[in-house]
């Protein structure tokens, strides 16, 4: 058997407890065992979690189509597509909950079994941040008209973002 | 501040002391926690890290509380130096081995940190020794308080906090407590007791793992959920199983002297003779026979070391600790060697070269 990381022999065999995901089985050669075990050595299961929760969601629902079609979706603020997510394994930006939340949704709820939150609140509440989520999308678009050296309309958008910015 | 100075000593969750401390080593909180005008990290570029860096340390900086800690530059520490703030659990690997700008503000006794750029913004973990979970939360909450009070985090009404990996979103929190199990492990019952704690959404992970086998008979217990229930909840989850785990090592430790005494006696005062007079070492041996002489002074087995020596040395011996006190990088070899000579110093200083041991 191959590790799951690289393409040495698998000579370790992990199993994660986690639940509700279930136990998720890890076949890994020893330099990836290495890695693998001291990186959860001081917290995280996270990891392999998201991994296994991934994995379920593929095999469960969508057919190759329609997977490759939910892949290209892009959020508008950060521009992380739903396969660099699966990929990572790690989202683009706080509007990616929202944007990509009917896919997300079912994911959650496999790996934490609900999907609402109890507990502490910001001291500002649940507050819209729609603000701030302007001001990842034009640090974007600034960044983007530079590598175009579209550099009238950067300027533009470095004023708009200082704009915001002094306001917090 | 000087790690040199940090090295010497032995760090808040090896203390050895607090509640039920010959068993629970320490209490863990952590917190994960984005700020909202920013991308998580995976979308950042150098430009965006140095801004939250900024942001942070800029509004934070000013509270007198903040102002006392010491802010690490993990982008610009040697390797070896990163190595050993991992060791001491002051950073995770992630932050050790991340990349652009990031960084550590650490209380100088060792009881809190706060990791900036790791995997999310603000990772803010709290240490406290032994069995010490109602105080460190409320440390915990006081500091995301001192935060959130001077910047504005990612939440969201329904979710909770956003993290950039959806196993932590909700509370963001991690409730860690590390348990040393050796009696346990030699009876072997842990699979058993760890079975039972997956059933109840509760994660087991060891410490220090170099293979299959966690090392030192470390374990950590903490929530697998971070969404849907409240801190407290969580805490209660976590708290309610540790008296449990306790109980079963003390059990276990018993059936050992009751039924299995010379083995046991023999089996502790072997590791401890090695560990007296190894001229060279490895790490992996020399945290599984620091566990049995654990256990051992623990049972009254061996006398003349104290707890507190022994959790220093389990830090002390791993590999950048030893060259920070040594002074100088060493390689595999040399480290086997120095961290044996560094156990006969330590461990024969005040019984005269001889294992005093009562029978
Ligand atoms: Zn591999
Ligand atoms: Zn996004």
């Amino acid at each position: 058997m191959k590790c799951q990381k690289c393409e040495k022999p698998a000579t370790f065999h992990i199993t994660e407890l986690t639940d509700p995901a279930g136990p998720l089985e890890l076949h890994l050669c020893e330099d990836c065992a290495k890695t693998y075990l001291t990186q959860g050595a001081v917290e995280e299961p996270g990891p392999a979690m998201i991994g296994g929760a991934l994995g379920k969601q593929v095999q469960v629902g969508q057919t190759a189509e329609e997977l490759a079609r939910l892949d290209q979706k892009v959020c508008p603020v950060c521009g992380i597509s739903y396969y660099e997510f699966r990929q990572a394994g790690r989202l683009g930006c706080p509007h990616d909950y929202i944007c990509f939340e009917p896919e997300l949704e079912p994911l959650i709820v496999s790996i934490h079994g609900q999907s609402k939150h109890s507990g502490k609140v910001p001291r500002r509440g649940a507050a819209r941040t729609d603000r701030q989520t302007d001001l990842i999308r034009l640090r974007r678009e600034m960044k983007e008209a530079v590598e175009r050296e579209e550099y009238e309309k950067a300027s533009q958008l470095r004023d708009q973002i200082r704009n915001i910015e002094t306001e917090y | 501040m000087k790690l040199e100075e940090l090295a010497g000593q032995c760090g808040e969750w090896l203390r050895g002391t607090g509640p039920e401390s010959d068993i629970v080593i320490s209490s863990r909180f952590r917190l994960a926690r984005n700020l909202a005008q920013f991308p998580f990290i995976r979308r950042c570029g150098e430009q965006d890290r140095s801004a939250i860096e900024r942001t942070i340390c800029d509004r934070v900086g000013a509270v007198e509380e903040w102002s006392k800690l010491a802010y690490v530059d993990v982008a610009r520490l040697p390797p070896v130096d990163r190595q050993f703030l991992v060791e001491r659990q002051l950073i995770s690997r992630e932050l050790s081995e991340g990349e652009g700008p990031r960084g550590v503000a650490i209380d100088p006794q060792e009881k809190f940190s706060v990791m900036i750029n790791e995997e999310d913004h603000l990772r803010i973990q709290v240490m406290h020794s032994g069995l010490d979970l109602q105080n460190a939360w409320d440390q915990i909450n006081r500091i995301d308080d001192m935060i959130d009070e001077r910047v504005t985090y990612a939440f969201h009404e329904r979710l909770g906090y956003l993290t950039a990996c959806p196993t932590n979103v909700g509370t963001g929190l991690r409730v860690s407590v590390m348990l040393h199990l050796p009696a346990l492990v030699m009876t072997q019952q842990i699979e058993r007791v760890f079975r039972s704690l997956q059933k109840i959404n509760l994660a087991v992970r060891g410490l220090y793992g170099e293979g299959s086998q966690p090392r030192g008979d470390f374990y950590q217990i903490s929530n697998q959920i971070t969404l849907g229930r409240s801190e407290s909840q969580l805490i209660e989850q976590v708290g309610k199983v540790v008296p449990m785990l306790i109980e079963y090592e003390r059990r276990a430790r018993e059936f050992l002297v009751r039924d299995n005494q010379k083995d046991l006696h023999d089996k502790v005062s072997r590791a401890y003779g090695i560990l007296c007079t190894a001229q060279t070492i490895s790490s992996a041996e020399t945290m599984d026979l620091l566990s049995s002489v654990r256990m051992g002074v623990n049972l009254g087995l061996i006398e003349d070391i104290e707890i507190p020596t022994i959790n220093r040395l389990f830090i002390h011996t791993q590999p950048a600790h030893l060259q920070k006190l040594r002074g100088g990088e060493l390689d595999t070899a040399d480290r086997n060697i120095e961290r044996a000579q560094y156990l006969q110093r330590h461990l024969r200083k005040g019984n005269r070269g001889g294992a005093q041991q009562k029978n």
